[in-house]
């Protein structure tokens, strides 16, 4: 069979894109956006829900509106985009073609299969099982299936993904090691590996079971095994932002990592300890003993959370050096008070940073301590955290990269001026909120996938405080801008992919590289050359990084503290 | 802007110094992959499944 080995260098950028990985990459994202677009109506109904003041749907459709909302933002946007991340980091940050793109579209299509039947199921309306569908809970067999199918399709697609780190080595097309970029990559890819194969060893027996050929599944160990695979995914999404951070600091400043040995040993612990943490799902679940809980939430765990707190650092500053290269050497903060404050992808990625360590981290390891977790486990403290981390985090991070692509990848200009940066504001200053609040209303006990905590007409109820519901409100109310938000996202990336003004390219061409060579390597646009000279202060190249970190370490030692302090009433010793 | 850093760039079998264990691991994804697959099947999903095998059924 014939390989096809076409390239297109991007005019703009420098970047190189093998034909087929292009189209790949472009499909990706505009299935991860139509999911996202789902996911977003969803999220009306689900958030006028919630908020009580205005309690708009009725029970059975909210549940409904749950699950799917849950499945299509957290699985098939997040995934689908990732996949475009993998073949970007592979093929074109290592100017490779791509492996066996015939494989990589049956992984595509099943992907897209596995959604659409996932989504049919719970339409069905007797699917009602939120995304973690715990067993003894059953849901129509179409339900596993299709996200069975779907993760075939994920792994299939990240053995193209090796499959092209091994043509890249094989044909040489990059010297001595893989771009940071593409490492972080591989990071992911690793976990989404671990992720997936667990995801199958529990859901084709769920699905047999629902066919009625096994009788029983025990539910401790469903939700054991399914932790190892509903955690793990997040994990993979941790593995692509924090890459996507590097990228972006590289695109926006042109930035170099501060140390490419530190960020890639942060990766390595992710690789090692990350998918450990899965454990902390299951700490108030009886019959795992202390030793096994304890040692992988917060032994393993706390490797895993130094890691991103080395990225954490090290991206604002390698920023941050950059920025002192370019002049903007004076005192602590002139580098990010001259920072691109216009710019969406680097207000996109930073409101990323600051939004996953200081809401999603911190609340994470919180909530990560077997004995704190008693206090928040099951409230509204949970979804709180992971919009932290998944939505201001990686979404984020995510719609900032994607207003990077849409000139590269689609060559047209990102529509309606600098809405863009006023989407990556009202997005991530929305979301930020939307999280605090639901943390809060969750700290004082309001339950999480709860339909009615007024509980009217019920014969037993519980009065929560009254700033829970003032919590709930503002929640509400934030919530509402998030939308807002994403609506913006969607209405700008549709707009400018299928109706944007094109770019020309007058002196366009697709070059055909000879069998066994790959383009003739050119340094990639990005990234500055050479650094740390003569920049800094007191001794540091970074030193506003570093008081950055400081007050971080500060908010989550005392955060730490408090919790306990708190659980020391909710729970008293006399 | 394509030839200024091509002639100083070293391929890769002429390096001269001897790479790094540490950067040697980092750099075979394949080990990697088996290391991220091994540890977290052993500490996370063996252990766990073997602590709920052996808790004793109630009568
Ligand atoms: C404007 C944006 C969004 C709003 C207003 C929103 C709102 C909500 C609300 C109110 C809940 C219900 C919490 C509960 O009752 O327990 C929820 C659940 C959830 N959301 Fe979002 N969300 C948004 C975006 C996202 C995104 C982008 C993701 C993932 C990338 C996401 C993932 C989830 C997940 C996984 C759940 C939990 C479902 C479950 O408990 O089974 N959300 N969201
Ligand atoms: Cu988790």
């Amino acid at each position: 069979m014939a390989v096809n080995r076409n390239f297109r260098t991007c005019p703009t950028t420098g970047l190189v894109f093998h034909e087929p990985a292009e189209k790949l990459m472009r499909w990706n994202a505009v299935v991860a956006v139509v999911a996202l677009l789902i996911g977003g109506v969803l999220a009306i109904g689900v958030l006028l829900t919630r908020w009580q003041a205005v309690h708009l749907l009725q029970a059975d459709l909210f549940y409904q509106f749950l699950t799917a909302h849950g499945l299509n933002m957290l699985v098939f946007w997040i995934i689908f985009f990732e996949m475009a991340i993998l073949y970007f980091a592979s093929s074109t940050l290592l100017r490779c073609r791509l492996a066996t793109p015939g494989m990589a579209w049956v992984g595509f299509w099943l992907m897209v299969v596995g959604a659409l039947l996932n989504n049919y199921a719970v339409l069905r309306g007797d699917s009602s099982v939120m995304f973690t569908s715990y067993a003894p809970m059953g849901a129509h067999p179409t339900f596993y299936a299709g996200l069975i199918l779907f993760a075939v399709g994920a792994l299939i697609a990240c053995f193209v993904f090796f499959g092209t780190l091994v043509i890249a080595k094989a044909e040489r097309t990059y010297h001595g090691s893989v771009p940071l970029v593409t490492f972080g990559a591989i990071t992911a890819a690793i976990i989404a590996v671990f992720t997936i194969a667990t995801g199958a060893i529990i859901l084709i027996p769920t699905l047999l079971w629902s066919l009625g050929l096994i009788e029983h599944i025990d539910s401790l160990m469903y939700r054991t095994i399914w932790w190892g695979f509903g955690h793990s995914s997040q994990q993979i999404n941790v593995a692509a932002h924090v890459s996507v951070w590097y990228a972006g600091a590289a695109v926006v400043f042109g930035a170099k990592p501060m140390s490419e040995k530190v960020s890639r040993t942060a990766f390595l612990l992710y690789i090692f300890f990350l998918q450990l943490a899965s454990a902390h799902h299951l700490l108030a679940d009886p019959g795992l003993t202390s030793n096994w809980k304890i040692f992988n939430t917060s032994y393993a765990m706390y490797l895993a959370v130094l890691a991103s707190m080395v990225h954490g650092l090290t991206v604002p500053g390698s920023i941050e050096v950059a920025q002192r290269q370019k002049g903007f050497n004076n005192g602590l903060f002139e580098w990010l008070r001259k920072a691109p404050w216009g710019n969406a992808p680097f207000v996109a990625v930073f409101i990323s940073i600051v939004g996953f360590g200081f809401l999603g981290g911190i609340s994470g390891v919180m909530m990560g301590t077997e004995q704190l977790n008693l206090i928040i486990h099951n409230t509204l403290y949970v979804p709180g955290h992971f919009h932290a981390t998944v939505v201001i985090g990686t979404t984020l991070a995510f719609m900032g990269l994607t207003y990077f692509l849409i000139p590269v990848l689609f060559r047209r200009k990102v529509a309606f001026g600098n809405m863009a940066t006023w989407q990556a504001y009202i997005f991530g200053i929305s979301m930020s909120g939307f999280s605090v609040f639901m943390m809060g209303a969750g700290t004082l006990g309001a339950p999480r996938r709860h339909w009615d905590i007024s509980f009217a007409g019920n014969p037993f109820g519980y009065e929560f405080p009254a700033t829970a519901w003032l919590m709930i409100a503002l929640m509400g109310i934030f919530g509402v801008g998030a939308l807002v938000g994403g609506a913006m996202y969607l209405a700008i990336t549709v707009y400018s992919v299928f109706l944007g003004e094109k770019i020309q390219t007058p002196d366009f061409a697709t070059v055909s590289a000879k069998r066994g060579m790959a383009p003739a390597p050119q340094p990639v646009a990005v990234g500055a050359t050479g650094h740390g000279a003569g920049v800094g202060a007191w001794g540091m190249v970074a030193p506003g990084t570093f008081v950055l970190a400081l007050v971080f370490l500060t908010s989550f030692v005392l955060y730490y503290f408090v919790n306990w302090k708190y659980l020391s009433t909710v729970w008293p010793l006399r | 802007m394509a030839n200024t850093t091509e002639s100083n760039v070293p391929g890769d079998d002429v390096l001269e110094e001897p790479v790094p264990a540490m950067q040697q691991l980092l750099d075979n994804p394949f080990l990697l992959l088996f290391i991220g697959i091994a540890v977290p099947t052993v500490l996370y999903t063996i252990w766990g499944v073997m602590e709920i095998v052996n808790l004793p059924i109630a009568k």
